[in-house]
C-alpha cells in the first residue's frame, strides 16, 4: 500500500509541476519522463532480474521505428501506429530472448551488444526507408489524437506524464506480484530458484519481452511527441544510458530509473553547454558508481534509512 | 581494373588490415583469458596509442623515421602504464567482478574519448610514414600471344604496408615466444589456469593481473602506432577497433591465442575482400550476426576449449 502511495504521491507532484515550471523545463521534463519510461523497461531486466544487457537501444529503436514507419509509410494514426510498434517490438524482444537466453553472464551482454550492434547498422542499410543517420521528421498533422495536438507542450507533457505514470503504477505492482518475487530470486540465485522448481528460463523470457515492450513504449512516444526518428537512437550509447540512469537511480527500486534520468539529463544538459566533451561526465559516473555507490541513490537509501522503499 | 589485380589489391588491403587486428584482438584475448575481464576500453587504449603517436611524432619533429621509432616506443609503454592505472584504480577494487568491470571500462573509455577530445580536438591528424615508396605489382594473363606479362595501371602497394605484415607478424611470434618459454610466460598461463594455486604457490597474482592488463592495452597501443601512417589518428578511431577484436575473439574462442589469430586473418582478410566488393554495412551487419550466432550456438568459439 506504501509503494503505491510513493508512487501516486511522485505522480501528483510531477502533475503540479506541469502547470508551475516554465517552459524550457517543462520540456525538459516531458522528455524525461519518456526516458525514465525506458530506464524503468531496462530495470526491470538489469535492476530485477539481473541479467546486465548491453543491447537495449535496439528495443527503444524497435518502437521508435516501427511508430514512425507506421505513420511515415503506413499513413496509420497515432494509436494504432502505436499498437503495432508494440506488437512489433514484443515480437522481436520474444526473438532476442529465444536465442540470447541461451547465453548467460559475459555472454549474454555480448550478444545483446551484437544484435543491437545488427540493428543500428540494419537502420542505416535500409536508409532507403529510415534515412539513415539523418532520420526523418514526422510531421505535426500525423500526430495527433482525437483534435488534440502531441506537439503542444502542455499535452506533451500530460501525455508523457500519463504513460509515466502507467508504466511506474505497472512496474510497483509487477514486483510486488508473484512473477517479479521469481524474478528477484533468479537474480539472487538462480540454480536455487529452478531447484525449487520454478521454470528459471519462462521468467527470464517474460522479463524480457516486458522490458522490451516497455523500453518501445518509450521510443514509439518519443517519436510521437517529439517528431524525430533517427538511428543515433539505436547506437550503443542509448544502450549505455539506461545502464546508467539505473545505476545512478538504484537498481532494482521502482523510483531509481526515474531520479537517474533526472539527475543524469540535468548534468548533461549543464555540462554540454561548458564543453563539447560532455560524455566525459558519463564515463565519471559509471567509474564512480561502480567504485562507491553500487547501489546507487535510492538503493543506499534504502539501505540506511527507509528498508521498505520498493 | 579486372576481376584478377582488383582481388590481389583487396587481398593485400586485408591483409593490413588482418594483421594489425591480429595484435589489438589478441590483447584483447590475452586480458579476458588471464583475468576474466571484458574490457571495453580497449578500443581507447587503441585511440590512445595513435594520438600520443601523433604526439611524440610532432614533439620530436626531426626525419620521419625519428618520430615514428620513438612513437613506437613510447606509445605502447604509455599506454600499457594508463591501463595498469586504471587496473589498480578501479578493477582491482571491485574485485574483478564481471559485471563491474564491464561497467567500469566502458566508463573509462568515455573519459579517455572525451579527454582526448578536449586535448587533442576533433580533427583526424595524419603520422608520416618512416618509407613509403610505391612499389607496382605485376600481373599475368593468357593473352593471345601466350603468356603475358604488364603492370596494371593501379595496382601498386606502399613498402610501408608491407612493413606493417611484416612487423605484425614478428610481433606475434614474439609474443607467442614470450607466452610459451619464457619465466613471465609460464607465471601468466599459471595465474590464467587456476588464481588460487598460482596465489598458493607465491605467484603474485595481483601484480600479475596489472601486468597483463598493461600488456593487453599496450599491444592494442602498437596495433595503432603501426596503421597511424596509413589511417589518420582521430579520438573516435577505436570503435572499429573494439568491435572487430570482440569479433574475432569470439570467433576464435575465448582466451584462446591461437583461435584468436586464426580469426584475425579471417576476419581481417574477409573484412577487406568484402568491403572492396560489397556494401561495407552489409558486411558488418553480417559480421556481427554471425557473432551473436557463435555465442549462442556454440558458446566456445571454434578453437576455444569446451566450457566448464
Amino acid at each position: 500500500m506504501k509503494t503505491h502511495l510513493l508512487h501516486l504521491a511522485l505522480i501528483g507532484l510531477l502533475f503540479a509541476l506541469g502547470f508551475i515550471l516554465p517552459d524550457y523545463h517543462q520540456g525538459n521534463f516531458s522528455r524525461i519522463m519518456v526516458l525514465a519510461i525506458y530506464a524503468m523497461g531496462y530495470n526491470v531486466m538489469f535492476g530485477y532480474t539481473g541479467m546486465l544487457s548491453l543491447g537495449h537501444a535496439m528495443f527503444f529503436a524497435a518502437g521508435m521505428y516501427g511508430f514512425g514507419l507506421s505513420v511515415q509509410l503506413g499513413d496509420l494514426g497515432v494509436i494504432p501506429a502505436m499498437l503495432l510498434a508494440l506488437l512489433g517490438t514484443a515480437a522481436f524482444a520474444a526473438l532476442v530472448g529465444a536465442l540470447s537466453l541461451r547465453t548467460i553472464g559475459v555472454g549474454f551482454m555480448i550478444v545483446t551488444l551484437m544484435f543491437a550492434q545488427a540493428v543500428y547498422l540494419t537502420i542505416l542499410y535500409a536508409g532507403k526507408y529510415t534515412r539513415g543517420d539523418e532520420g526523418f521528421v514526422l510531421q505535426p498533422e500525423a500526430r495527433t489524437i482525437a483534435g488534440m495536438a502531441l506537439n503542444q507542450p502542455d499535452i506533451r507533457y500530460f501525455t508523457a506524464l500519463m504513460l509515466f505514470g502507467l508504466v511506474l503504477l505497472g512496474t510497483g505492482l509487477l514486483v510486488r506480484s508473484n512473477f517479479g518475487s521469481v524474478l528477484v530470486a533468479v537474480r539472487e540465485n538462480e540454480e536455487r530458484t529452478r531447484m525449487l522448481g520454478y521454470d528459471v528460463i519462462a521468467h527470464k523470457m517474460g522479463a524480457v519481452v516486458v522490458s522490451g515492450v516497455i523500453s518501445g513504449l518509450s521510443g514509439a512516444t518519443y517519436a510521437a511527441l517529439f517528431g524525430y526518428v533517427g538511428a543515433s537512437f539505436a547506437t550503443v550509447q542509448y544502450s549505455i544510458f539506461p545502464l546508467l540512469w539505473v545505476l545512478l537511480g538504484g537498481m532494482g527500486t521502482t523510483l531509481g530509473p526515474f531520479v537517474g534520468a533526472l539527475l543524469m539529463f540535468y548534468l548533461i544538459d549543464y555540462s554540454s553547454g561548458l564543453t563539447n566533451a560532455y560524455m566525459l561526465i558519463v564515463g565519471v559516473a559509471l567509474v564512480l558508481l561502480v567504485l562507491f555507490a553500487r547501489a546507487g541513490i535510492i538503493g543506499e537509501i534504502r539501505k540506511r534509512w527507509v528498508p521498505w522503499l520498493p | 581494373m579486372e576481376f584478377g589485380p582488383h582481388l590481389l589489391l583487396a587481398v593485400i588491403e586485408g591483409s593490413v588490415g588482418a594483421a594489425v587486428l591480429a595484435l589489438t584482438a589478441l590483447g584483447l584475448s590475452l586480458v579476458f583469458g588471464v583475468m576474466r575481464v571484458v574490457n571495453v576500453a580497449h578500443g581507447e587504449f587503441y585511440m590512445l596509442g595513435a594520438v600520443i603517436a601523433w604526439y611524440v611524432a610532432t614533439f620530436l619533429g626531426a626525419h620521419p623515421a625519428v618520430g615514428f621509432v620513438g612513437a613506437l616506443i613510447l606509445a605502447p609503454a604509455l599506454v600499457a602504464v594508463i591501463a595498469m592505472l586504471v587496473d589498480w584504480l578501479a578493477l582491482k577494487r571491485v574485485g574483478y567482478d564481471p559485471e563491474a568491470t564491464i561497467v567500469a571500462t566502458i566508463g573509462f573509455g568515455y573519459i579517455f574519448q572525451q579527454l582526448t577530445l578536449m586535448g587533442f580536438g576533433p580533427e583526424a591528424r595524419p603520422v608520416d610514414p618512416p618509407f613509403n615508396s610505391r612499389i607496382a605489382l605485376p600481373w599475368f594473363e593468357f593473352g593471345e600471344n601466350g603468356l603475358e606479362f604488364y603492370f596494371p595501371w593501379g595496382l601498386s602497394v606502399t613498402s610501408y604496408k608491407l612493413f606493417v605484415i611484416g612487423a605484425a607478424a614478428v610481433l606475434l611470434i614474439g609474443f607467442w615466444l614470450m607466452l610459451s618459454r619464457s619465466k613471465i610466460g609460464l607465471v601468466m598461463r599459471a595465474t590464467e589456469l587456476d588464481r588460487e594455486t598460482a596465489q598458493a604457490f607465491g605467484i603474485p597474482v595481483d601484480r600479475v593481473y596489472a601486468i597483463v592488463f598493461g600488456l593487453g592495452a599496450g599491444l592494442a597501443a602498437l596495433a595503432a602506432v603501426l596503421i597511424v601512417p596509413i589511417q589518420q589518428a582521430h579520438y573516435l578511431m577505436g570503435h572499429d577497433p573494439l568491435l572487430l577484436s570482440f569479433i574475432v575473439v569470439i570467433i576464435g574462442g575465448l582466451g584462446s591465442i591461437r583461435g584468436t589469430i586464426v580469426a584475425a586473418l579471417l576476419i581481417g582478410l574477409s573484412d577487406g575482400i568484402i568491403s572492396v566488393f560489397f556494401s561495407p554495412t552489409l558486411a558488418k551487419i553480417i559480421a556481427t550476426l554471425l557473432v551473436a550466432f557463435v555465442l549462442v550456438f556454440r558458446p566456445q568459439g571454434l578453437y576455444g576449449k569446451k566450457a566448464a
